[in-house]
C-alpha cells in the first residue's frame, strides 16, 4: 500500500508527549485561580486528553486529509440538481472583509446598517428573480427552506379554521420533500409522472380533495424537465383551497426566464448554495431564502429586515409568524456570497448563466445518448438522467459506471434518483464547464461504456486510483458506528 | 431465479405460506435482488388488521425503501424480529428464515387473486 492510499493517522497518533503549538508569553495581570470563580462542575480533574503536535503538523494533518477529497475546484462535480457550479473566490474575498466576518449577531442594529443593507438588497434581488412579495433569509439549508413553507401552510390553513392533512408530491420528488411534509406534520401523497416525464395530471386530479393542504413541486422537475402545464396545476391545486410550494433546487435552469410567481406558486425556496454559487461541496452551510406572496407574508418567520429612509431595522415576527426558524438571521457569510455573485452578473449576467446552463446540459446530453438511453429526454433544461438499463443488461450496473469515474478523478453524477428511472445517472454539468471538460466527461463514459464488453472486472474492481476503495456501504448501513473512541 | 411451487404470489412480489391456521408472508427472491442488500425492516404491531393491498411495512436497502404490501386480508399474529440483528436473511433466505410476518387470514385456506408459482414466473418474465 503506497504512501498516498494508507488510511491517514489521526492527530492523536501524531502527539508526543510534552510537544507545543505556541509558548505564549507571562500574563501580565494576576491569575486567576479557576475553582474561585467557576462552578465546581464545569471544572475538569484532569486536563483534556488532547494531541500534543506542533502547528506546522496540524497543517500538514488536515491540509492533508483535504488533498485526499475530490472538490469542484478540483475537476468537474456533475450531481443532479446540486448545481455544483463554480464558487467565486471574490465573493469569498468579500465575506472575509472584517466588516463583515467580525459582526456578532447580538450587535444592536444600528452598529450593523451595512449588514442589514446587504441582506434588504439581497431580498430586494430575490424578489425581482422571482416576483415573490416578501422573503425570510433565515433558513440555513434548503430543507429546512421546505419545513418553513409547510409550516407557513400550516398556520396558513390553521387561521382559517381547516384542518387539512395532507400535501401532494410527485413519484420523482426529492428525498428532503416527503421528510419535510412529515416534519410539518402532514401525510404525503404521491402523484405519478406521466410517459413525457411531467406530473400525471389525471392523476393529480383524482388526488385531489379538501383534505389537500398543498403541493411541492421542483420546478423544472427532477427529470430536467419543465412542467409545461404548470398553470393548470397550480390552478387545479388552488380550487381545492391549497397552496402551491415550489422547491427551488433547479432554479439554475430559469433565472430571467420564467419566475414562480407568475407561475401561481405561493412559496419558493432558493438554494443559495446552488443557483448562487455559495460553496457546498463541504458541506456547506448552505442556504434556504423563502419568498411568499403577500398573503403568506404574515406567516413568515421573525424578524424580518426593514428599511426607512435609508436606515436599516429588525421588525420581530408579527403575530401570525410561526417563529423563528434559526438561533441568529441564518448563514450571513452565505447571504454576503449570494448578493456579491449577484451583483457581479447582474441582470443581463445571470439571464446568460441560465441559458448557459440549460446550453451545457444539452450538448452534453447529445454526446451520450448514443451509448445510454434518455427515457424522459423531451425538453431537457439544466439537468437530463440518462438510464444505464443497456449497460445492466449486458452485465454492468450503473453503481460501477459511478464508480468508476472516479478513477479518472471526476466526481460520479447522481445515481439511482429519481426513481422513476431505474439504473439513474442524474447528470447536471452547470453553466461553469467549458465544451473541453464537457467533452472530456462524455469521452470518459465512452470509455466506460466500451469496458462494459471489454473488461467489466475493472468495473467491477473499480475504483482503484482512489485515496479508499470501494466502501462497503450495506455493512456502514447494518452496522452504524458514528463514534470514534479513542484507544 | 427461485419460485417454490406450494406458494402464493402477489403482484407486488411477496409471497405467501399457507400453514393450518395461519399464513406466512415474505418477498421473493426476486424482489430481494431488484432491492439490493436489505438494511432496515419496519414491522407493524402485533394484533394489527390489514385488508388485501394496504401497506402493512417497509423495506430499507442501500439506495431505496420500498413499501410492503398485505398479499392477502389478516391480522397479524407474529413478526419476525431477528431481521432487526439480522437484515440479510431476507436477501440470503427470502423464503425461509427472511420471513417477514405471520398473519390470522380473515378468509382461511383463501388465496384471493393471488398468482401460483406458474403466473409469478410469467408475470416476471
Amino acid at each position: 500500500m503506497s504512501a498516498a492510499t494508507a488510511p491517514p493517522a489521526s492527530l492523536f497518533d501524531k502527539s508526543v508527549p510534552g510537544r507545543i503549538g505556541h509558548r505564549p508569553p507571562a500574563s501580565d495581570v494576576p491569575a486567576t485561580d479557576p475553582a474561585a470563580v467557576l462552578d465546581a462542575r464545569l471544572l475538569r480533574k484532569q486536563p483534556a486528553p488532547l494531541p500534543e503536535v506542533s502547528e506546522p503538523e496540524v497543517l500538514r494533518h488536515f491540509i492533508g486529509l483535504s488533498v485526499r477529497n475530490h472538490h469542484v475546484d478540483r475537476d468537474i462535480y456533475p450531481l443532479g440538481s446540486c448545481t455544483m457550479k463554480y464558487n467565486p473566490k471574490i465573493n469569498d474575498a468579500i465575506a472575509s472583509l472584517p466588516g463583515f466576518a467580525q459582526l456578532h449577531p447580538r450587535q444592536p442594529a444600528d452598529q450593523v446598517q451595512g449588514a442589514l443593507e446587504v441582506m434588504a438588497r439581497l431580498e430586494q434581488a430575490l424578489k425581482g428573480i422571482t416576483g415573490m412579495d416578501r422573503f425570510t433569509l433565515q433558513p440555513p439549508a434548503g430543507s429546512s427552506g421546505e419545513l418553513t413553507g409547510v409550516l407557513m401552510i400550516r398556520k396558513y390553513h390553521a387561521s382559517r379554521g381547516a384542518d387539512r392533512q395532507t400535501i401532494v408530491i410527485p413519484d420523482s420528488a426529492h428525498g428532503t420533500n416527503p421528510a419535510s411534509v412529515i416534519m410539518g406534520g402532514y401525510r404525503t401523497v404521491k402523484v405519478a409522472t406521466d410517459g413525457e416525464g411531467r406530473v400525471d395530471r389525471a392523476d393529480l386530479k383524482s388526488k385531489l380533495g379538501p383534505d389537500v393542504a398543498g403541493m411541492m413541486l421542483t420546478q423544472p422537475n427532477t427529470l430536467g424537465l419543465f412542467e409545461d402545464h404548470i398553470e393548470e396545476i397550480t390552478g387545479m391545486i388552488h380550487a381545492a383551497g391549497g397552496l402551491m410550494y415550489m422547491d427551488g433546487a433547479n432554479l439554475n435552469a430559469l433565472i430571467g426566464l420564467a419566475r414562480p410567481a407568475d407561475m401561481g406558486f405561493d412559496i419558493t425556496h432558493i438554494n443559495l448554495h446552488k443557483t448562487f454559487s455559495t460553496p457546498h461541496g463541504g458541506g456547506g452551510p448552505g442556504a434556504g431564502p423563502i419568498g411568499v406572496t403577500a398573503q403568506l407574508a404574515p406567516y413568515l418567520p421573525g424578524p424580518l429586515v426593514t428599511e426607512s429612509n435609508g436606515s436599516y431595522a429588525w421588525e420581530p415576527g408579527g403575530p401570525e409568524s410561526i417563529g423563528r426558524m434559526h438561533g441568529h438571521f441564518g448563514n450571513f457569510g452565505m447571504l454576503v456570497r449570494a448578493y456579491a455573485y449577484i451583483l457581479a452578473l447582474g441582470e443581463d449576467g445571470l439571464r446568460s448563466m441560465s441559458r448557459r446552463a440549460v446550453l451545457n446540459a444539452n450538448y452534453l446530453k447529445s454526446l451520450l445518448t448514443d451509448v445510454f438511453d434518455l427515457p424522459y429526454g423531451d425538453g431537457i433544461m439544466h439537468e437530463f438522467v440518462l438510464s444505464g438499463r443497456r449497460q445492466k443488461e449486458r452485465g454492468i450496473p450503473t453503481l460501477d459506471i459511478a464508480k468508476k469515474l472516479l478513477d479518472y478523478g471526476v466526481h460520479a453524477p447522481t445515481v439511482y434518483f429519481p426513481l422513476v428511472v431505474p439504473e439513474a445517472l442524474m447528470i447536471e454539468p452547470t453553466e461553469s464547464e467549458t465544451k473541453q471538460t464537457l467533452d472530456r466527461f462524455a469521452a470518459m463514459l465512452h470509455e466506460i461504456d466500451a469496458l462494459v464488453d471489454s473488461d467489466p472486472e475493472a468495473l467491477r474492481n473499480a475504483p482503484v486510483n482512489t485515496p479508499v476503495r470501494r466502501l462497503d456501504e450495506t455493512k456502514a448501513n447494518r452496522e452504524l458506528d458514528l463514534r470514534w473512541v479513542k484507544s | 431465479m427461485s419460485i417454490p411451487d406450494g406458494l402464493w404470489y402477489s403482484k407486488d412480489h411477496e409471497w405467501a405460506r399457507l400453514e393450518d391456521d395461519h399464513a406466512v408472508i415474505g418477498i421473493t427472491e426476486f424482489a430481494q435482488g431488484e432491492l439490493g442488500d436489505i438494511i432496515f425492516v419496519e414491522f407493524p404491531k402485533v394484533g394489527q388488521k390489514f385488508s388485501g393491498g394496504d401497506t402493512f411495512g417497509t423495506v430499507e436497502a442501500v439506495k431505496t425503501v420500498a413499501d410492503l404490501f398485505m398479499p392477502l386480508d389478516g391480522e397479524i399474529i407474529e413478526v419476525n424480529n431477528a431481521l432487526d440483528e439480522e437484515p440479510d436473511r431476507v436477501n440470503s433466505d427470502p423464503y425461509g428464515a427472511g420471513w417477514l410476518v405471520k398473519v390470522k387470514l380473515s378468509v382461511p385456506g383463501g388465496t384471493g387473486d393471488l398468482l401460483d408459482a406458474a403466473g409469478y414466473k410469467e408475470l416476471i418474465g
